[in-house]
């Protein structure tokens, strides 16, 4: 049997301080220009947490608004705040960055994270606050140290400061003197990602309603690498996240393909569980500090807010098939291979049209696809136009080369097979899964039959390939429970038919006898 | 004779759009000379 998505949980952490400090657009022109009008204007454009609360993109990546909605309302969506926003959705919640910093303390098992006991006294009453912020998590808050020792740490111990709303309220110290993989800001960066991690994975198991020693594997797809001089990416963030997040029966590994690991991480879950391996597995990712304000010149040139500001995190619960929830069909997968080539319609021969030609079907049969779901204000602003349309219009494009679609309706395909994108561009968080909560949701609501999440990668990033990397699968509705209704309602047949017959039989057997 | 034909080329692919070595692949076709390819990620 396939297995099943049982529910996923989506989260945003609002990081203005971080975009200034950690973004690599910004650490970069401090090295190369630091006294540039870029630098001295960015802080102009930092929005409120109220105003990232009520943009309409992160309202739909917390579940608080559907893409369908989000759609109806014109582009650009920056500026047009959605009345009664909320902080929190049925996917996940919009975090602070205050309460997000104390967080990230509690994920710090080496002592490496200090923050001011005056900002902790003020602000972990707030996290407490939260709904899937246990009593075993705030256990761990440290009380804090004086902010003077902060100030010595930074200036004299090389540790990497934390800012919150201009003020130095923390620090990450290095982890080794010398290793530089170790250092101050690669273990603020990976405790960062750690810490956006943990609260997916509660979100998550909120949202599946399921015990957390049901959890017997997790599998991190973010993009960072943890480990030392030794062995630079040797991980463990998923195990290290569900620590924390208390998923006492989990082992867990680290899975990385740059964008594409996402759905790589599923296929292999869905596997995992389908072949009894584990039952419930949980495929999760935190955010990236580096992305933040990643297109921030282009937005400050036209006087746009910084609109990266906020680090994503998602999880999905994947577990053996109950009979209801959607399935992860295995038997179409898409795979572009070493072999495939990088022509658009290699490209999307090998992730859409070869995977369906599998379960004999059209690339019109599929009600929705979620490619890259890069939120359009970001990346037009910047030059890279509206991503997942232009996903949507190749998709299309080949479904007219193929003789499935007709050319006239081209035009509305993107429409009628696409999405809106709405997720930060934060690397592995856009590619395909955003999707992935609504698509159970339309699923189960018989909106939709079949949703196909596409994830592509830019391996040659890492100058070990020139390859393009990308894998798809689809979700369909659980064929279990179909199948058994399917079989019950023939098995009442045949019992009637038997009945019947038997009846029949004992008329004869009563007429021969007379 | 093409715009291309004997002309030095340098190529930006978009990994959602046309990639480098695919916009190369036309261009040599095109007769130019391809003196660098790369494909960037702008997401």
């Amino acid at each position: 049997m396939n297995s099943v998505i049982k529910g996923a949980g989506y989260v945003l952490v609002h990081a203005p301080d971080m975009v200034l400090h950690a973004g690599t657009t910004q650490t970069t022109e401090k090295i190369v220009n630091p006294d540039s009008e870029y630098l001295k204007e960015l802080p102009n454009h930092i929005r409120s947490y109220e105003d990232v609360v009520a943009y309409m993109p992160n309202q739909t990546y917390i579940g608080n608004m559907t893409p369908e909605e989000l759609a109806e309302h014109e582009q650009p969506w920056v500026g047009k705040n959605m009345e009664n926003a909320q902080r929190y959705g049925k996917f996940g919640e919009i975090m602070p960055q205050d309460e997000f910093l104390v967080l990230m303390q509690v994920c710090d098992v080496f002592e490496l994270v200090y923050l001011d006991k005056e900002f902790v006294s003020a602000t972990k009453d707030k996290l407490a606050a939260d709904p899937v912020i246990g009593e075993d998590i705030m256990a761990k808050v440290a009380e804090g140290i004086d902010g003077a020792e902060i100030k010595r740490l930074v200036d004299e111990e090389h540790a990497e400061p934390l800012y919150h709303m201009g003020n130095l309220v923390g620090c990450v110290k290095r982890a080794h003197d010398v290793d530089v993989n170790l250092s101050a800001h690669v273990m603020f960066e990976n405790i960062a990602c750690k810490a956006s991690s943990v609260l997916a994975l509660l979100h998550a198991v909120k949202a599946a309603g399921i015990d957390k020693a049901d959890v017997e594997y997790v599998i991190d797809c973010a993009e960072e690498a943890c480990g030392d001089m030794n062995q630079r990416g040797g991980g463990n963030f998923a195990k290290a996240a569900a620590e924390v997040a208390g998923l006492v029966n989990a082992s867990g590994s680290d899975l990385r393909g740059f964008c594409a690991a996402p759905a790589h991480a599923m296929i292999e879950a869905a596997s995992l569980v389908k072949a009894g391996s584990y039952k419930t597995v949980i495929v999760t990712a935190g955010g990236c500090t580096a992305k933040l304000g990643m297109n921030g010149k282009d937005h400050v040139k036209k006087g746009l807010p910084a609109i990266e500001d906020v680090l994503g995190g998602f999880a999905v619960v994947i577990s053996a098939n109950d009979g209801v929830n959607p399935e992860i069909n295995l038997d179409m997968l898409g795979r572009h291979c070493v072999g495939t080539g990088s022509a658009p319609q290699n490209v999307i021969g090998s992730l859409v049209a070869a995977p369906l030609a599998k379960g004999g079907l059209k690339i019109t049969d599929v009600d929705k696809y979620s490619p890259e779901m890069q939120n359009p204000d970001i990346t037009k602003p910047a030059g890279a136009g509206d991503v997942p349309l232009a996903n949507y219009k190749m998709i299309g494009a080949l479904a007219v080369k193929n003789g499935e679609l007709d050319k006239k309706e081209l035009a509305s395909f993107p429409a009628k097979h696409g999405l809106v994108g709405w997720a930060p561009t934060q690397g592995h968080i856009p590619s395909g899964a955003p999707y992935i909560g609504f698509a159970r949701e339309d699923i189960l609501a018989g909106k939709i039959n079949r949703a196909m999440i596409i994830g592509k990668g830019s391996l040659f990033l890492g100058r070990m390939t020139n390859l393009f990397d990308g894998v798809s699968f689809t979700i369909q509705p659980n064929s279990g429970a179909q199948a058994e209704e399917g079989v019950s309602e023939e098995k009442v047949k045949g019992l009637i038919a038997k009945a019947m017959k038997e009846f029949a039989e004992t008329l004869m057997a009563d007429a021969d006898a007379e | 004779m093409s715009i291309l034909s004997g002309k030095k080329v340098i190529i930006i692919g978009d990994r959602d759009g046309i990639p480098g070595p695919a916009i190369e692949e036309c261009a040599k076709t095109a007769g130019a000379e391809v003196v660098f390819s790369s494909t960037e990620c702008f997401v």
